[in-house]
Order: C-alpha cells, then sequence, then structure tokens
C-alpha cells in the first residue's frame, strides 16, 4: 500500500519532470550547450571546443558553452528543437521546416558558409540533367538533396512528376549506387565525391549552380540569445577565431585543416577537395555582406515554396509565407508568426571588433 | 486471511487493472504535452490529442494533396504485403529444411551447422552485400525479412523435430511406413503448430526487419512514413503509426494462435493454452 502511495505521489512528479525536461528557458543562466554533426562547414566547431577556443571565448563573458557533437544529423536537429540544446548547426532549408516550423522561434546566429558544389545529381551513363526524366531518383527525401532536384528540375524544365523518388537513407546511399537497380542520386559531400569516383557516374548538375541558397548556419534559440546576449557574443568570437586560424596558409592553420580532416574521418587533401567547392565566409565581412544582401530574402522564398509545396510547413500553414522570416533586406512572410531570423548584429560586432 | 498468492481478481476487477496502467501512460502523457504546449504552442515533440485527430483524419480518410493517395492505407498495404511475403516464405522454408534437417541425418550433418552459422550473422551488418546482391527495390525488403527470421526458425524446427519420441518413428517403422509416410504421416503433422508458434515469436524481429528495410530505400510503407515525416519531427504522424504498427502485429498473432487453436485442438489441450484465452 506505501509503494501504491508512492507511485501516486511520484507519478506527477515523473510527468513534471518529462515536461520540463529539456525546455530551453529564457532566463539569464550561465551554461550554455550548442550542437553540432559532421560536415565540412561544421568541423570547424570541433576544432574550437577541442582547442580551447570556444572555452576561451565563453570565459571571457563569464559563461560555460558545451560544445557536443551528434551523429546524426536529423537527430540533432530534432534534439535542439525538443530543447535540449540552446544552439544547433543546420541549413537554412531545414531551420525553417524543423525548428521554425515547430513553434522554436530560432536566430541564425553565423552564417558559416554556403554549397557550392559539395550536394550534386549523380547519373548514371547519362551525361545530362534532362536524361533524368522518367528515372527513379534515389535521395533523401525532404532534405536540401530534395530541394537541390527540384531547383535542378526547373533549370531543364521539368518538374518532380516527371521522375519517381526514392527515399534513401544517406548511410547507404553509397552503396545503393553501386547496384545495378540505381541509375541516379542525388546527394551531399563526402557520398558526392565517394560516388563520383565509381565508374560511368557522372554529375549533371550541382549547388554551384544555385550558389548562395543552400546554407550552412549556426542556429540559437531566439529567446536563448534575447537574454544572454554573452552566450551570442561568446560563440560569434570563437568562430571568427577559429575561422581566423584554419584560413591561414602557415603550419597552425595547416594543422587545424589537418585536425578537422581526421575528425571527418579524411585526409587533408580529401578535406580541402571538400573546402574548395564550400563557399566559407573566413571573415566576418563576408559573412554579414551576404546575410544583409537582397539575394538571401530571395533564397528563403524560393526555400518556403518548395517546403510548403512538400507539407513542411506544418497542416496550418496556408501559403508558402505561413512562418516569417526575418532577413536585414526585409521580412519574408507572415508579420505575425515570425519564427526564423537572420540577424547579422553578432557578426557586425565581430566585424568592428567589438567582441 | 487469504494468502496473496491465492487471491484472484474477479472479472471486472481483471478488466480494470488491465486498463490501469494504459490509463495511467496516457495521463502521464496528456500532462507531459500540455506542460510543453503551454510552453510552446507549436511544439511538435508530445503533440495535443487533437493534434492526432487531426494526423489520422489527414492520413487515413483524406487523399493526399500531392499523391492523391490515401496514405496510411496505402503504407498499410505495401508494408503487409513484404511483411506477408517475407513471413510466409520464411515459414515455408522453416518447415521444408526443419523436417529435412530433423528427419535425415544425412542432410543434418552438412546443414546443421551452417544453418547456425548463418543464423548468427546480424543481418543489418550485411546491408551493402544484400543490395548488391537483390537490388534496392521490392526484392531487397523481403529478402531482408527471409534472411533475418529463417535461419532462426529452421533451427527451431529442426529441433522439435528432434523432440518427437524415437518410440513412434520406430512404431510407425514397424507398421511398415516408408521414410516418406513417416515425414509426412508422423512428423509433418506434429509439427505444424509448432511452427505456427514459432512464427508468432518471429514476427516480432520480422517488423523489425521490414521497417529498417523501408527506413533505408523506399516510396511507401510504414516505415517509409516514420522515417520520413521524422525529418520535420511530426510526432502527430509517428505516434499514431506506432499504435496502428502495434494493434496490426497483436492482430495478426492474435489470428494466429485462433489458426492454430482451431486447426490443431490437440496440440493446445497438451500445452495448456486451449481455447480459454
Amino acid at each position: 500500500m506505501r509503494n501504491l502511495l508512492k507511485a501516486l505521489i511520484l507519478a506527477p512528479v515523473f510527468c513534471a519532470a518529462l515536461a520540463v525536461v529539456g525546455i530551453a528557458h529564457a532566463e539569464e543562466r550561465k551554461s550554455f550547450s550548442v550542437c553540432w554533426s559532421i560536415y565540412v562547414g561544421w568541423m570547424p566547431w570541433d576544432y574550437g571546443a577541442q582547442q580551447g577556443i570556444v572555452k576561451k571565448w565563453a570565459d571571457k563573458y563569464g559563461i560555460a558553452i558545451d560544445v557536443v557533437q551528434i551523429n546524426d544529423y536529423v537527430e540533432s536537429i530534432n534534439q535542439y528543437t525538443a530543447g535540449k540544446y540552446d544552439g544547433c548547426t543546420m541549413t537554412n532549408m531545414d531551420a525553417l521546416t524543423i525548428p521554425a516550423a515547430g513553434g522554436v522561434d530560432s536566430t541564425a546566429l553565423i552564417v558559416g558558409d554556403f554549397s557550392n558544389g559539395n550536394d550534386g545529381v549523380v547519373l548514371k551513363g547519362k551525361k545530362s540533367l534532362a536524361d533524368i526524366k522518367g528515372q527513379s531518383v534515389n535521395l533523401v527525401e525532404l532534405s536540401v538533396s530534395h530541394y537541390l532536384l527540384a531547383r535542378g528540375l526547373e533549370s531543364v524544365g521539368l518538374s518532380e512528376k516527371d521522375l519517381k523518388v526514392v527515399n534513401t537513407s544517406d548511410a547507404d546511399l553509397v552503396a545503393a549506387f553501386a547496384t545495378p537497380d540505381v541509375t541516379s542520386v542525388v546527394t551531399w559531400n563526402p557520398l558526392l565525391s565517394e560516388i563520383l569516383t565509381m565508374p560511368n557516374s557522372n554529375k549533371v548538375f550541382d549547388s554551384s549552380q544555385i550558389p548562395g541558397e543552400i546554407i550552412d548556419l549556426m542556429v540559437v534559440n531566439s529567446d536563448v540569445l534575447k537574454a544572454n546576449p554573452k552566450f551570442g557574443k561568446a560563440l560569434v568570437g570563437a568562430w571568427y577565431e577559429i575561422m581566423a586560424t584554419m584560413s591561414a596558409q602557415d603550419a597552425k592553420g595547416k594543422a587545424a585543416r589537418e585536425f578537422m580532416a581526421k575528425a571527418s574521418g579524411t585526409d587533408l587533401a580529401g578535406f580541402e577537395a571538400q573546402l574548395a567547392s564550400t563557399k566559407m565566409f573566413y571573415t566576418a565581412k563576408d559573412a554579414v555582406a551576404f546575410t544583409t544582401s537582397a539575394q538571401l530574402k530571395t533564397t528563403m522564398e524560393y526555400v518556403a515554396k518548395f517546403s510548403f509545396d512538400h507539407g513542411l510547413l506544418g497542416d496550418g500553414a496556408a501559403d508558402a509565407g505561413f512562418i516569417g522570416v526575418e532577413t536585414a533586406a526585409g521580412l519574408y512572410g507572415s508579420s505575425k508568426n515570425v519564427k526564423l531570423r537572420f540577424d547579422p548584429s553578432y557578426m557586425q560586432m565581430a566585424l568592428d571588433g567589438k567582441l | 486471511m487469504k494468502k496473496i498468492i491465492n487471491l484472484q481478481p474477479h472479472n471486472g476487477t481483471r478488466w480494470l487493472l488491465a486498463l490501469l496502467p494504459f490509463l495511467l501512460l496516457l495521463l502521464l502523457y496528456v500532462a507531459a504535452s500540455n506542460a510543453r504546449l503551454a510552453d510552446n504552442p507549436g511544439d511538435k515533440l508530445l503533440p495535443a490529442m487533437g493534434s492526432f485527430a487531426d494526423a489520422i483524419q489527414r492520413m487515413a480518410f483524406e487523399p493526399d494533396k500531392r499523391s492523391g493517395d490515401y496514405l496510411l492505407w496505402v503504407d498499410t498495404g505495401s508494408s503487409l504485403i513484404r511483411l506477408g511475403l517475407g513471413v510466409g516464405i520464411s515459414a515455408l522454408a522453416g518447415l521444408a529444411f526443419g523436417i529435412l534437417n530433423g528427419a535425415i541425418p544425412f542432410a543434418r550433418a552438412p546443414l546443421s551447422p551452417l544453418v547456425t552459422f548463418l543464423s548468427l550473422i546480424p543481418p543489418m551488418a550485411i546491408l551493402p552485400i544484400l543490395f548488391i546482391i537483390f537490388g534496392m527495390d521490392e526484392l531487397a525488403k523481403v529478402m531482408l525479412i527471409i534472411i533475418g527470421i529463417t535461419p532462426a526458425l529452421i533451427r527451431d524446427m529442426q529441433q522439435r523435430v528432434l523432440e518427437i519420441p524415437a518410440e513412434q518413428l520406430i512404431k510407425a517403422q514397424t507398421l511398415g511406413a516408408s521414410s516418406w509416410q513417416i515425414i509426412l504421416r508422423v512428423v509433418l503433422p506434429q509439427i505444424l503448430p509448432r511452427l505456427l508458434a514459432s512464427v508468432r515469436l518471429a514476427l516480432g524481429s520480422a517488423w523489425l526487419f521490414l521497417i529498417a528495410a523501408e527506413a533505408i530505400a523506399s516510396t511507401d510503407g510504414l516505415g517509409y512514413r516514420i522515417f520520413l515525416v521524422r525529418r520535420y519531427l511530426a510526432m502527430d504522424v509517428i505516434l499514431p503509426y506506432v499504435i496502428w504498427i502495434t494493434l496490426l502485429a497483436f492482430f495478426i498473432d492474435y489470428g494466429l494462435k485462433k489458426i492454430s487453436q482451431w486447426s490443431f485442438p490437440w496440440f493446445h489441450s497438451q500445452t495448456g493454452d486451449g481455447g480459454k484465452s
């Protein structure tokens, strides 16, 4: 009987604990955590955390920042959306369709790079994108690959109706391409370069043909950022110190790139090949210029339209502008439901040397 | 005073006690969901009951905007066909090879160690090899189920055949039965209900392999949908799908049990689970 009573008392406590777990709170705090997953544009976070650069900047502002690696990309965003982390690395499209569509007001604190050939469409045997008509295309559905395909098809006057999309796990795409059934895939690096080494494979379209549309970001919870500007300052400060180190053509820069290469499972040459198809914003100046440009708003409009067409903005969405996206060049979509903000102000502080 | 091990709940109480944990779970969920929704009305992790109703309505009773299909039924159909083919073929193979291995020592000598070896290979570990051999289409998904559960079924059937009392086999031989007749008239009837029992136990793994196969490369299916909408954390779709899968699995298991009880009453009176439950 006593045990039953105990259970009755503990059950609501457990409920409450479950509910509270991980909801990122807006009040002023001292310790924060951000997560990242393996991708060429996000390896600097690993380097910064391991080399104590993030800690140095956190100490400067009297806070602590935990940098956690998560092996599964989508899972990392889901964890951030659920409130377990205050920030997470993700692309502009996923920032819109996962946290923003999930009602978590998110801010793109750092615009790190855009894919400039890192994502591509590969055909077996055929040499032009138009040949994709009628084929089954293996890709991770609803990902940036899917978006790239949609943009590619537009450029040759086709639409998704002209082919069949087969959802394929990224972990198995390379093995899939080796089978005779699979004739076309859309994927990202390092899988893309792996597939292109196979005989008879031709890259017919890549993200360098839609420059600046697949953007890699450090996204943080807007409420947390608002209540804790120090968190944003420390992250941005650390980021540009890492950028300066890794882009330097000296021994230290090479060591940094070698470190990142190793951590992402490749060698220096492989990592630099990936960097070559990534437009990194090594300086705050480039990042601010990109973030304040009018093109960003247009890009987000494309992304929102694609997401809406594929039902990614949720059922409540009446049109592509259901979720407001704030950019320096103006607002796209509903002003009543702004959930994604591109905020260049912290990067501007880095540019002005105010961090 | 009665000892607690002798206290039996009455029929009504039994139902109530059975429902209680489910109700508690539901309550727990609603409380946690409300707390999260109060914090963020757009929260997708623990949606409200109303969102589930909307999602079920949308997935099961309204044609999809893009394809015009009723997604839940299309997914269920494709998944059940794959599961049925996979489990059906596995059961037949398990029966045939199990009897062969169990009844004929010269078949057992080369096959049994091989089957044991094969049954110990984790199928998920050899996925890339399976892709290359079986491609990425329906065949590969069915094959993953077959490779996943057949070796264990064969081993189990072989063991059951070996458990048939030697007296029965000797008796049949003294009555002049040939090997073929013994297999057909003595072994097979005794093995069939045991096959159904093994298949029921293997269904759990079969579902696991089905969902895994659909998550890897697919255009429809219950596992496909769950892994697809996971990309935008649509728990309002995922949770009803999970409950639907659980229900389907429960009814398949229940159906197999009933078939077994109708077809082999003698077996169930032996094992003590005949007809009563």
